[in-house]
């Protein structure tokens, strides 16, 4: 065959990618963004700028700067290329500004106040402006557990149920349901808690543990009902049409098929709803109000919880207490980015696994061929 | 149009007893059957009068060009159709002798006789192969105590249980795409249905995993009747005893002529038969 090139003996052949930036490119890249970031902290001495974010717009003024003088030169498409691709990077890392100068400020500001027993304390026998060796915030720390863990006992079912009533059994009231559901997302947590408190806490005569959680439930439904919607969409109608074919009914499909298809969604719903609520503070204040110890009973009285410990901390406005209140919040965050984490992980894990799923079947008719 | 009129007015009367020249009153009719079906989407009317006999046992393949309503006909014969939201029907669908849109009906028992395996393999993700084929047996209640007999029996029968006997607890989303469909046919063998309805089952098939099903199809047919919609005229040939050729003036779909699959290759009635078989259109 004449047409057909001799390739060079392929144990010769190295694996490159023709596509990549050159590292010399990327080299000078990352040189010329570093004299660009120094340029700016420069900019932020001499001029009304200042702090991280003054920096962050320095940075992007420069940048952009020198995008113009550089694309001068360069056609028009070329120019408005360049100039985008530079606003829209920026945009992006500006919007990641904010996001860590409050973990930066909260670990700064909170890691005096943490101690080894801080986790494991309550401020029973301590006062708010002890120092801030004794005393701790478990007693907080048990009670947005146990409100945040009756919320999700109620919020779960409801949510995955409306969840189905609106992706499966798509009922006369599906448009209903879907309002109401969104326009709870609207409700303000104070109206809610006000609301608790005027049914829970009242017709019981006492603040409990059970009335916050009643109300986080308020403000987590929204979330885990429209969370669990998206996912329940996500489920291909081929898998519906195979459960009905095999002679089952709706309901017996939706159990079976769809629920088991989408679980890692549906736990990143439940968790996603978890870390909406676990820093409520204005509905706690009225249904479960604040405790110094710890406290196990939902239904025994006031319970604490770490947003009213933080609230009342700030409040008492000693040293020692304000700083309690960095520690409180930095646990909060803690809390809330090992659910934001976890969800990642379980959403993540599941997606590996399908695409696991696919490659082994790739390998697999390739074995049998 | 007018050709399309009549056919649609005589149809009724002529094609009853086209396939498998089965004879007779219908009430001992053993098998399935149609009287001049009609099926709209919304006002859209996309089949008008089918009426064709399946007699029990045998194979018959629905041919013709997309868009013709064969597989919106297949979908009425196990009454899927209902499940689009504007869907309607006429006529009626008779499972040996009785009606099976009778209001005294129970769809879901329907399904469970009539069983269907889609153009997509579709086995469910979250169960592995072994759950996979006891699906409908779990989702439907049935009833059966030799679940490891079943599991070895279905995948058997699907030319699939040689290829998974080791592996039956890994997922069924693992197997390939020919494998799943294998999967997916003995998932509806195990609820032992009486008639097993196939939407072009190997259009997404290669060669090697096509023929393994069209064998399949073959020892299926000892048992039960099979009815499979395809747009492969060798396939059509290969596995069918009987065969229906559809087709659509932009109308409704419509039954030109229904007949043993030698004659309607080698002598069809009508000439746009001859013509589609032929692969002068379509």
């Amino acid at each position: 065959m004449s047409n057909v090139v001799q390739s060079p003996d392929s144990a010769t052949v190295e694996p490159q990618r023709p596509w990549a930036v050159k590292r010399a490119v990327r080299a000078t890249n990352a040189g010329r963004l570093a004299v660009f970031a120094a340029l700016a902290a420069g900019i932020t001495l001499v001029t009304p700028l200042a702090n991280a974010d003054g920096w962050a717009l320095a940075f992007l003024v420069v940048n952009l700067t020198w995008t113009i003088a550089v694309a001068v030169r360069l056609g028009a498409k070329e120019r408005r290329d360049a100039i985008v691709r530079v606003v829209v990077s920026s945009l992006a890392f500006l919007a990641f500004v904010p996001w860590l100068s409050i973990f930066v400020s909260t670990a700064l500001k909170g890691y005096k106040g943490l101690y080894p027993g801080y986790l494991f304390n309550d401020m029973r026998i301590t006062s708010y402006d002890d120092e801030l060796t004794f005393g701790g915030v478990g007693h907080a720390v048990v009670g947005s557990l146990i409100m945040v863990a009756i919320a999700t006992i109620l919020t779960l079912p409801l949510g995955i149920l409306s969840g189905i009533y609106l992706t499966e059994v798509r009922g006369r009231l599906t448009f209903m349901v879907r309002f109401i559901v969104q326009s709870m997302a609207g409700v303000p947590s104070v109206v809610a808690g006000l609301f608790i408190f005027a049914t829970v806490v009242q017709s019981m005569g006492r603040y409990s543990g059970l009335a916050g959680g009643i109300a986080l439930a308020v403000l987590m439904l929204p979330t885990v009902s429209r969370t669990a919607e998206e996912v329940l969409k996500l489920v291909p109608d081929d898998l519906r049409s195979a459960g009905y074919a095999l002679g089952a009914r709706q309901w017996r499909t939706a159990l079976m098929v769809v629920l088991p298809t989408v679980k890692a969604g549906l736990t990143t719903a439940a968790i996603l709803g978890i870390a909406r609520v676990i820093g409520e503070t204005a509905p706690l204040l009225l249904t479960s109000l604040n405790t110094n110890g710890f406290m196990w009973n939902p239904i025994g009285g006031t319970l604490g919880s770490l947003p009213t410990y933080i609230f009342a901390m700030f409040m008492y406005g000693s040293e020692f207490s304000v700083a309690r209140a960095w520690s409180g919040s930095v646990v909060l965050l803690s809390i809330v980015l090992f659910f934001f984490v976890l969800a990642r992980r379980l959403g993540g894990r599941s997606e590996k696994r399908a695409k696991a799923g696919v490659g082994k079947a790739a390998r697999t008719s390739v074995g049998t061929k | 149009m007018t050709q399309r009129t009549m056919n649609m007015t005589t149809s009724d009367l002529t094609d009853m007893n086209k396939v498998g020249g089965a004879q007779g009153d219908s009430t001992s009719f053993r098998g399935l059957e149609t009287r001049s079906v009609h099926a709209w989407f919304g006002k859209h009317h996309a089949l008008a009068g089918v009426s064709l006999r399946f007699p029990e046992r045998t194979v018959t393949g629905l041919i013709g060009p997309s868009g013709c309503g064969k597989s919106t006909f297949i979908r009425l014969l196990n009454r899927m159709h209902e499940f689009i939201p504007s869907a309607a029907m006429a006529g009626s669908v008779l499972l040996n002798g009785s009606d099976i849109y009778d209001p005294s009906e129970d769809p879901a028992m329907i399904r469970l006789k009539v069983g269907m395996v889609f153009q997509k393999p579709n086995p469910f993700p979250a169960m592995t192969i072994r759950e996979n084929v006891l699906a409908g047996i779990k989702l439907a209640h049935l009833k059966r105590d030799n679940h490891d007999d079943i599991v070895e029996q279905c995948l058997t029968r699907a030319g699939l249980w040689k290829e998974v006997k080791d592996r039956l607890d890994a997922s069924g989303g693992s197997l390939s795409g020919g494998q799943q469909q294998r999967l997916c046919i003995a998932r509806s063998l195990a609820v032992e249905p009486q008639v097993l309805l196939m939407d072009e089952p190997c259009s997404a098939l290669d060669p090697g995993s096509t023929l393994r099903i069209e064998e399949t199809i073959k020892e299926l047919a000892e048992k039960i009747t099979v009815i499979i919609v395809t747009h492969n005229m060798q396939q059509a040939s290969r596995v069918s005893d009987y065969c229906a050729f559809f087709l659509t003036d932009g109308g409704p779909g419509y039954l030109v002529e229904a007949d043993s699959t030698r004659k309607i290759f080698t002598n069809p009635s009508d000439p746009r038969t001859a013509d589609y078989v032929q692969g002068k259109f379509g």
